[in-house]
């Protein structure tokens, strides 16, 4: 790497060539809490098939998973629970929010609700609607795995904010 | 045209068909509580589809217990056990909706009790009745006497205040930064 | 001679209450696998065999579990803090997230609870199909549970089956009413839009392949011997612990409860079709997979019974108090305009009175108790779901299974977090 951080010609092949790699077997973390759960089941059965993306392997286990994929209701209660969730996940890790009851709240502005995910983890997708169609949940998963190739989500900025912080001493 | 309008595909005939049940089934238990059946609204001539019984605290449990148990009664079912606020005193009114297989017919009790008083438990009449009247607490706050495991169960052990009560606002948010611990206390024998 | 030893499980702060105390020299308990064998467990409230967000609390021995306690409320959306700040006609939207398995169920309840206090006449072709909705919405929601229970006992295509004829209703139910799973078809009086035509004959071909399908399923696992010791004897729950708890719907009938709403209870025209009610013996929950997938032919017979009495006519109760205008009829007269504003702006008055109204749902007797003081909105909107009258009973039915048993257990018996928490 150069000494402003920008990368050299190889590291840059060598990321784009993890990113595909990364892309294509992103394995999902299911936190289905409400109706939404019921939508993402639909799109891993096999009419909207997720397998087809590389994303079949549902792993219920946060040390065994790439992609958090936080559809339904958060609560106030189940809101520590979610970051506890989050924070045990291995890098490299990716949020979607599926839903509009996950992205901002949806339709519920009440005293038990966390209006949105993002006031306590970091989201890279959001996927609207409530539930969004299986179609809509696999066009955010294509989009992320585009943001996944080009390194604009979250976990590169922060490996980028990393190697910064580190190259400049 | 309101509740007393009978609609033929919503149990339009339900009021007529067990009237006459409830009338004795009405006689029967004034004459065996005659100090605790406060009130009795009949469907015809209030706004109601049942008949509603206002029970006083004191004789509670045993008139659930002659109503679930009683030749002639037999409601066995407890249908739902919730409560409303009234903002006038009394200020909470707990609620039971009974069924019977037996008859087919449904009634409900109301007992009065004003803000911090207590109502003696139906978990002796039904095991069933132990949520409800934890929800009862959490969400209104009326403490239920006798009760085996009075806690909260809808919000968090942490929360303060009782949501459904008419002075609570809608959005009174609260946070908590870690999740609520095992609770080993009540895994012991 | 005693010393406490301080455990620290599950992110337990040390302190003095979390302490256990063991006997030194140890007096042989027999239950005790070793010595100081007991652990204590916390499952859920994210865990891929519990139902959306449900904690369980557990001692265990080994795998016994000896004793544990139940939580919930990490779904709740307030609800009924809802119903009483938002209009009727809100809380139509409100209703189908309570079972969203099956939400036209819940809207079919809604509906109806608010016409009983106005006294409002439904028209008959809107009633069929509320019947026929009613009647879908619970064969998918009974092919999804028992195909849940399935893939957490390891039989995975089963479920698969399932989905396939779940996707083909939810295709049907969007050719209906636009939406898949969260429906908001119905309205107070009567049927947002209706029926396309040629809907009652695509219908009745869904009938027939969910049932060519249903079949094939049942031959799936329905004589396994794998499905048997997993599910025969395994949380078995009899008739007076069912009725003491307050179940009702499959499990109570698995139980040998005889009582179904739909026919003591009559209401639309469910005295006009012919169905049979399934029941139970053991009370185990192969008896309640039985009773669910015996309950989805009875289903699939009443909606082709009902798709051949449909008649064309009015969707919609032509009451004032109820009757949403129109576009034509908004954008071109003054009254429609200023009707179609004050029913938006305002919300229409429900006269005082109060009632409670059940239905058979598919987990069993949903009820909304709704107190009206003449205004609006309503003063309590109560909402009786019945998965919290069966997810007490857990414990109990749990009390020194094995906690394979308790994921079979807790798969049969159906709770969904929407109406438990509500």
């Amino acid at each position: 790497m150069s000494k402003d951080g920008s990368s050299s010609f190889l590291t840059t092949r060598l990321d784009d060539f993890v990113n595909w790699g990364r892309k294509h077997a992103l394995w999902p973390l299911p936190f289905g809490t409400s109706c939404c759960g019921i939508e993402m089941m639909a799109t891993f059965a096999s009419e909207y098939d997720i397998g087809r993306f590389g994303a079949e392997a549902m792993r219920f286990s946060p040390r065994q998973s790439d992609l958090l994929i936080v559809a339904g209701i958060v609560n106030t209660k189940m809101a520590p629970v979610l970051r506890n969730i989050y924070d045990q996940m291995a890098e490299p890790k990716w949020v979607m929010s599926m839903g509009a009851c996950a992205s901002s709240g949806g339709i519920f502005n009440v005293y038990s609700v966390t209006q949105g995910i993002d006031t306590i983890i970091p989201v890279d997708i959001y996927v609207p609607g409530c539930p969004p169609s299986p179609e809509g949940v696999l066009h955010a998963l294509l989009r992320l795995q585009e943001k996944i190739q080009q390194g604009d989500t979250n976990f590169h900025r922060r490996e980028r904010e990393a190697k910064i912080g580190g190259g400049a001493q | 045209m309101d509740i007393r309008t009978p609609v033929p595909t919503i149990y339009g005939d339900f009021a007529k068909k067990h009237m006459e049940l409830w009338r004795g089934q009405g006689e029967r238990l004034k004459s065996t509580f005659p100090s605790a059946i406060e009130e009795i609204r009949w469907p015809g001539e209030s706004a109601t589809d049942v008949p509603i019984f206002y029970v006083s605290k004191s004789q509670l449990v045993e008139v659930l217990r002659f109503l679930k148990e009683a030749d002639g009664f037999e409601y066995q079912f407890l249908s739902d056990l919730t409560a409303t606020d009234e903002e006038v005193e009394p200020r909470f009114e707990v609620v039971y909706q009974l069924a019977s297989f037996v008859s087919g017919s449904r009634i409900r009790v109301k007992t009065r009790v004003r803000e911090g008083e207590r109502v003696p438990t139906a978990t002796s009449v039904w095991v069933g009745a132990n949520w409800p009247e934890r929800e009862v607490w959490d969400m209104f706050g009326v403490r239920f006497e006798g009760h085996p495991d009075m806690r909260r169960i809808l919000m968090d052990e942490r929360w303060e205040g009782h949501p459904l009560r008419k002075d609570y606002p809608l959005r009174g948010y609260q946070l908590f930064p870690d999740p609520m611990p095992i609770n080993v206390d009540l895994l012991k024998d | 001679m005693e010393k406490t030893v301080k455990h620290r499980e599950f992110g337990l702060p040390e302190s003095p209450n979390y302490s256990i105390t063991v006997d030194v020299p140890h007096e042989s308990d027999p239950d005790d696998l070793w010595k100081d064998s007991r652990v204590y467990v916390n499952i859920g409230p994210t865990h891929p065999a519990m139902h959306g967000a449900l904690r369980m609390c557990a001692r265990l021995n080994g795998e016994t579990i000896e004793k544990s306690y139940c939580e919930f409320g990490y779904t709740h959306r307030a609800k009924e803090k809802l119903g009483e700040n938002r209009t009727y006609h809100n809380f139509i939207v409100y209703t189908d997230r309570l079972n969203y398995c099956s939400a036209l169920i819940n809207n079919v309840t809604y509906a109806m609870a608010i016409e009983r206090l106005m006294g409002v006449e439904v028209p008959a072709r809107a009633v069929w199909i509320r019947m026929i909705c009613a009647e879908m919405a619970r064969v998918i929601d009974h092919l999804i549970c028992v195909g849940i229970n399935a893939v957490d006992l390891g039989a995975f295509s089963f479920f698969l089956y399932g989905f396939h004829q779940r996707e083909e209703a939810y295709t049907l139910i969007e050719k209906l009413c636009g939406a898949r799973l969260t429906t908001s078809y119905t309205r107070i009086g009567g049927l947002m839009h209706d029926a396309p035509p040629g809907w009652e004959k695509e219908v009745k071909d869904w009938v027939v392949r969910t049932r060519k399908t249903v079949q094939e399923m049942d031959k799936l696992l329905t004589n396994n011997r794998i499905w048997s010791q997993r599910t025969q004897g395994v949380g078995v729950f009899t008739r007076e612990q069912c009725m003491k708890y307050g179940f009702s719907g499959p499990n109570a009938r698995g139980s040998g409860i005889d009582r179904d709403l739909r026919r003591d209870q009559p209401v639309m025209f469910y005295k006009n079709v012919e169905f049979d009610v399934p029941v139970g013996k053991n009370g185990d929950v192969f008896d309640r997979y039985l009773v669910r997938m015996a309950e989805i032919f009875q289903s699939l017979n009443i909606i082709a019974q009902c798709a051949d009495r449909l008649q064309p006519g009015p969707i919609w109760s032509e009451d004032k108090r109820v009757r949403i205008p129109d576009k034509d009829v908004v954008f071109n007269t003054m009254e429609g305009m200023i009707h179609h504003f004050k029913f938006f702006m305002a919300g229409f008055d429900v006269p005082e009175g109060e009632a409670y109204t059940t239905f058979e749902a598919a987990n069993g007797e949903l009820g909304f108790y709704v107190v009206s003081k003449g205004g609006p909105r309503a003063h309590r909107m109560r909402i009786r779901g019945p998965s919290v009258y069966h997810y007490q009973a857990l414990s109990e039915m749990c009390q020194g299974a094995k906690i394979a048993d308790m994921v079979a257990n807790l798969g049969s018996i159906n709770i969904i977090a929407g109406e438990l928490d509500r």
